[in-house]
């Protein structure tokens, strides 16, 4: 593995093998020096053309735990808003030294376009490229699945898949990134995804992905799923009306507090709440679902940490000439 | 000469006791629980008793030989229970070679229950060559506590140390070139997975005309 640009490449081997790596990685975390030699020496670009709180630091934090040295790059306050190209700024960090680039762009694609052309020589590490892809958010919640999975039915979590498992993914998933990366990651490990959402913000063929489709909340919380997935109504990406206002949304595609409570039959007693977060308190989640034991979001964001170091291990460690 | 050294190699893999077992068999599994019985007595005379001992074996064939020397302790010593004095180091994070390798998956570290702080760190592993393993370990160790004392105990000593490390215990010394390789086997990590494996065993495998060359030497 080179690079790592969308989940939809990797193989159910490709992906245990990141997340058994992540577990040994999260051991790290839990002890005293939280700090492995491994990438000594070497230096990790963290790219963001577009803002992020929890993966850039994610990322930073990860990076810091393998000994890497990090430079961060804000698009804001740089040459780009003098007008210099991704191809120019590429360059310039690799000229600096870096061996890796984790990107964020707000166009789908630049990661790839990094990766394929002769531009530069480092691995590339896709952070989110516009609607397209997040593969280590994917992968952090398949992670954070896995161990649940695994904490309820009492077996290792270490080279476990996630067959038999059902998640359903609510929200924005026209805008969402997340939510394509999932529905790649989570059905290639055998688990079964259902996506709901309002009519207007499903993608234009997305009756082709390997997924079920609704546009009833209800109906698909029926089935009892495993983890419900909440996504933010990405409002900065939307230059229509998508629905007709917010609290309608809210009513029908959130999870307040009265559907929340359905939660407290026998049935939904080890469903568990996914959110890749930044959330919106009132319009897709209430406080009382985001606050509950059942949220898994902070869990999310101290895995993405362990996810991150078995990427950024398995990139980088080998130097090119002995991959 | 060249023929006679082809000749050699083809008449003694073709030796019916060493069918399944390619190279030269240098310990049994007889030999191989004999040097570990032996190891885990020097173990207790070199601490004076069980005090403090804990035992690390490095993957992948160092932990079943320190669940195997852990049980030989608990034999001779009816005051230690095997289970709770062992444990597994992994050092693959620590490697001084990680850039110049193929990516390799690290392995689980498990300690025991009462840790290594002031304990008295056995650490064990199948073969000891070059000794960057075990500065990897020792590397590991830090990370995780201060043992006391750190020991080492070693089923085969082939030589070609690049660093200046040497064994406590050792249960094999055996002289080999470099050219050669020297192969563990062990029922524990090798016995599921190879179909052709029959019993623990230590051999020395030569390139082709290399072992004859080295033996004349």
């Amino acid at each position: 593995m080179k690079h790592l640009l969308s989940t939809r490449d990797l193989t159910p081997g490709d992906a245990i093998g990141i997340l058994d790596t992540a577990e040994e990685m999260a051991a790290v975390n839990d002890r005293e020096v939280r700090k492995l030699p491994a990438l000594r020496g070497r230096t990790v670009v963290n790219l963001f053309f577009e803002d992020s709180t929890r993966t850039r630091i994610s990322f930073e934090a990860a990076a810091k735990r393998l000994s890497a040295d990090v430079i961060n790059f804000a698009a804001k306050g740089s040459s780009v808003s003098k007008g210099e190209s991704l191809k120019d700024t590429a360059q310039t960090l690799e000229a600096i030294g870096a061996d890796a680039v984790v990107i964020r762009h707000s166009a789908a694609g630049a990661p790839h376009r990094l990766a394929v052309t002769d531009w530069i020589q480092a691995a590339v590490v896709n952070a989110g490229d516009g609607t397209h892809e997040h593969p280590t958010q994917a992968l952090l919640d398949a992670f954070t699945l896995r161990r649940h999975l695994a904490r309820v039915a009492g077996t290792p979590s270490a080279g476990a898949d996630l067959a038999g498992a059902h998640v359903v993914i609510v929200g924005d998933i026209l805008h969402s990134r997340v939510a394509r990366s999932n529905v790649w990651l989570l059905t290639t490990l055998g688990a079964r995804v259902t996506l709901v959402a309002p009519p207007t913000l499903l993608p234009i063929g997305v009756e082709h992905w390997p997924c079920a489709v609704s546009y009833d909340l209800d109906a698909a919380l029926d089935q009892a799923p495993d983890a419900v997935m909440m996504l933010r109504v990405q409002a900065e990406r939307m230059n229509a009306s998508y629905f007709p206002s917010t609290a309608e949304y809210s009513r029908l595609w959130g999870l307040g507090d009265e559907r929340f409570d359905r939660f407290d039959t026998p049935a939904f007693k080890d469903t568990v709440i996914l959110h890749p977060g930044p959330m919106v308190r009132g319009l897709e989640i209430s406080s009382t679902a985001a606050d509950s034991d059942r949220s898994q979001v902070l869990r999310q964001v101290a895995n993405g940490v362990s996810v991150r170091m078995a990427v950024l291990y398995l990139l980088m460690s080998a130097k090119e000439s002995a991959r | 000469m060249a023929t006679a050294a082809a000749d050699n190699g083809a008449s003694r893999t073709a030796a019916p006791a060493q069918n399944a077992l390619s190279g030269r068999v240098v310990l049994s599994a007889a030999d191989i629980d004999r040097a570990l019985t032996r190891i885990a007595h020097e173990i207790l005379e070199a601490n004076k008793g069980p005090q403090d001992l804990v035992l690390l074996g490095i993957p992948r064939r160092g932990f079943p030989l320190a669940v195997r020397l852990a049980r030989k302790l608990a034999a001779a010593d009816p005051s230690i229970a095997a289970e709770q004095i062992v444990g597994q180091l992994d050092i693959t994070m620590f490697r001084d070679d990680l850039s110049r390798q193929p990516t390799r998956p690290p392995s689980p570290t498990r300690l025991p229950a009462q840790g290594i702080d002031d304990k008295v760190v056995v650490l064990v592993d199948d073969v000891l060559y070059s000794g960057r393993t075990i500065r990897a370990a020792l590397d590991a160790l830090v990370d995780l506590g201060r043992p006391r004392i750190v020991r080492l105990a070693v089923l085969v000593d082939r030589g070609h140390r690049e660093l200046p490390i040497r064994a406590d215990h050792v249960g094999k010394n055996l002289p080999t070139s470099a050219a050669e390789k020297v192969r563990v086997r062990l029922a524990e990590t090798d016995g599921p997975a190879d179909a052709s494996f029959l019993e623990d065993h230590v051999a020395i495998e030569s390139p082709a005309g290399a072992e004859t060359e080295e033996r004349t030497r």
